[in-house]
């Protein structure tokens, strides 16, 4: 009764192609940013912030773009934590170079790097598909984990190989207090997934789908395949790139190559499968809950339990929660969504 | 030429035991046309269970050869138990889903044995003795100045690499069960039309996957002891499927050797101006330039597509 759309009538083409088109949905998406953007910041302390909101923000953002290349043109990359690292040291290497650019202008500069390392990386996918191009991307995040750690150049000779990002201002506005943070990440954040949500809609989206769905299909009907999948690598790449940058600057502040290795991939993908920005929110907050729940818990029976004991529960909980989704639901919590919306749009009808 | 030669003779036998990791998952690939990330995690399990059954049994004072059989009896107990396991709750909800999602699924699996063995069996570093000599030895020293060094327990590992690949081999031409395997390797809906109970198939290339795990397990463990990096073997053992393809036995071993070769040749002679540590790395675009000439590896079948 409350989702219905009858009585909105659509009177020009631009109404009819919005991002939005039932009114429903405008008004939870504006009053979700409003949330984000005012409330938010009311009530966070600087621990939710450091601990929950921010990471979550930007993983999501990293999510959102694997999910460009995963979910819409279909190509599995097990390489997206190295491309996260591309970001993050481009972007370091940009700031300590060049000292006149600001901060943000690096972030964001950095994923044209992290663009264009994906592209290199993409060219396999044009002979192999699935997981032929699974481990393919492997290759990536091999190299790269290799290269932060061992070309001294890239980490600019500190002899331990951690690096430090450079103070976050802009106009002279000191912006390093933990809301500034967590208002530039979201901000960042916001204004891509826009971004990628129009291309989406456009017509190279239509041909990434299109290539996901049946790519020798989609070539016969007209769809360049290199064109698609390499555009697919490069936006995916720029998206996991800035959040690299964003992860780096704004959440770490000084990074080691580690931050950046195959479990940030495996965690990515994770992420995908539940749904980009919900898995995000899991995979922040569910460390945090297993151990301040799982010590007492144990204590309860009478067990000691250690941090290496809850990070195996974590990584069971993790590995458990993947087949389990996949086995629900292989197309991930957005179908479920869209079931859901059907639904409502009837409801309480049953036709 | 001495030190090429050792250096090569070094890399050839620890490409057998990648050659031992990448088996596992030609098995099931063949048997079931899942590629089953969750094979390096099946080794650590294996060789987890070993090692901490070992110990409790010499702790009883078993004596040594009575503790170790039953030791790989627990081990092999805990691997069917693994496979019934991923049969049952993995692969059958799964059937007829894409290869990719079933990839992703096995990713799952790996993250949940590696949680699990850690949970059940410890987390720390398990020295495993199985009773194989471990000295150096020295060969070939009428040829080359003080001879090639070679390690006797690689020497060992590689015939035990032959001896279960020719058990394999006739397990797969001359038994019951390995042509109903070969039947549903080559086609699931005609295996099944004449009476092969998939499930049943499957569950038994999980085990046998599993018993191979142990095998591996048990060398690598006995070589570098049972710690939680034997599971990073999964990542070593990928190149060599992709260089030897995904379904062929053989060219599991093969690609084994060429990587492992390959691997150790460029560490010793093109690391050192590359700044080190480049084996992590060289295998992958080895098998990556591989693939771009040859999608289907050295050995596997031609991938035909229709629309």
């Amino acid at each position: 009764m409350i989702y219905r759309e009858a009585g909105q009538y659509k009177a020009s083409y631009q109404a009819d192609q919005a991002i939005f088109p039932i009114a429903q949905d405008r008004f939870v998406m504006l009053a979700l940013l409003a949330i984000a953007f005012f409330v938010v910041p009311l009530v966070a302390t600087e621990y939710v912030y450091r601990a929950v909101l921010i990471p979550t923000v930007i993983l999501a953002l990293a999510a959102i773009g694997l999910n460009v290349l995963m979910g819409y043109c279909g190509q599995v990359s097990l390489g997206s934590g190295a491309f996260m690292g591309v970001g993050a040291y481009a972007a370091y290497n940009l700031a300590i170079r060049l000292p006149f650019l600001n901060p943000f202008v690096c972030i964001l500069l950095s994923g044209f790097v992290a663009a264009a390392v994906g592209l290199v990386f993409g060219i396999p996918s044009l002979r192999i598909k699935g997981f032929y191009l699974a481990v393919a991307t492997l290759a990536a995040q091999f190299f790269g984990d290799w290269a932060f750690l061992r070309v001294k150049w890239i980490t600019d000779y500190t002899p331990s190989g951690s690096v430090n990002a450079p103070p976050l201002q802009i106009l002279g506005w000191d912006l390093s207090s933990p809301t500034a943070n967590y208002l530039v990440s979201l901000a960042f954040a916001v204004m891509l997934a826009l971004g990628v949500k129009n291309i989406v809609r456009g017509h190279i989206g239509r041909q990434w789908m299109a290539i996901r769905d049946m790519d020798i299909a989609a070539e016969i009907i007209g769809v360049r395949p290199m064109y698609a999948k390499l555009t697919a690598f490069a936006v995916s790449s720029f998206l996991i790139g800035v959040a690299g940058a964003l992860w780096a600057f704004v959440y770490l502040g000084s990074w080691e190559p580690a931050a950046f290795d195959i479990n940030r991939s495996f965690q990515l993908m994770f992420m995908v499968i539940i749904g980009s920005v919900l898995g995000a929110i899991f995979i922040v907050v569910m460390p945090i809950f297993l151990n301040q729940a799982l010590p007492p818990l144990g204590a309860a029976f009478g067990w000691r339990i250690s941090t290496a004991t809850v990070s195996h529960f974590e990584a069971m909980i993790f590995g458990a929660l993947i087949v389990f989704f996949l086995v629900v639901e292989p197309h991930g919590l957005a179908r479920l969504w869209s079931i859901a919306k059907e639904k409502l749009r009837l409801w309480p009808f049953p036709h | 030429m001495g030190f090429f030669l050792e250096v090569l003779i070094g890399g050839l036998l620890a490409g057998v035991l990648y050659s031992l990791v990448a088996l596992g998952f030609v098995l099931i690939f063949k048997a079931s046309g899942v590629f089953n990330f969750a094979q390096g995690a099946m080794v650590l399990t294996a060789a987890l269970a070993l090692v901490r059954a070992l110990d409790v049994f010499e702790q009883w004072h078993w004596p040594f050869g009575v503790a170790l059989a039953s030791a790989f009896v627990f081990a092999a107990v805990v691997m069917a138990i693994v496979a019934w396991v991923a049969e049952r709750l993995v692969l059958r909800k799964l059937v007829n889903q894409e290869g990719i999602i079933l990839f992703m699924a096995t990713i799952g699996v790996t993250f949940f044995l590696e949680g699990m063995a850690q949970t059940v069996f410890g987390a720390d570093v398990y020295p495993l003795n199985i009773g194989l000599p471990k000295d150096p030895l020295f060969i070939l020293e009428s040829l080359f100045d003080g001879g090639i060094l070679v390690n006797e327990l690689d020497i060992w590992a590689a015939v035990i690499a032959g001896l279960l690949v020719t058990g394999l081999a006739l397990f797969f031409q001359r038994t019951r069960i390995g042509r109903a395997l070969r039947a549903v390797a080559d086609d699931h809906a005609a295996a099944q039309s004449v009476g092969i109970p998939l499930n049943q198939i499957w569950f038994i290339v999980w085990l046998v996957a599993g018993l191979v795990a142990l095998v591996a397990g048990a060398v690598w463990g006995a070589k570098l002891g049972v710690q939680f990096s034997l599971s990073l073997l999964a990542l070593k053992a990928l190149p060599v499927l992709i260089l030897g393809g995904f379904t062929s036995v053989p060219g599991a071993i093969i690609g084994g050797l060429v990587i492992g070769a390959g691997e150790k040749i460029s560490e010793v002679f093109l690391g050192p101006s590359l700044g080190g540590g480049i084996e992590i790395w060289f295998a992958y675009v080895l098998a990556l330039l591989f693939l771009l000439v040859r999608p289907q590896g050295m050995f596997g079948e031609r991938i035909i597509e229709r629309v």
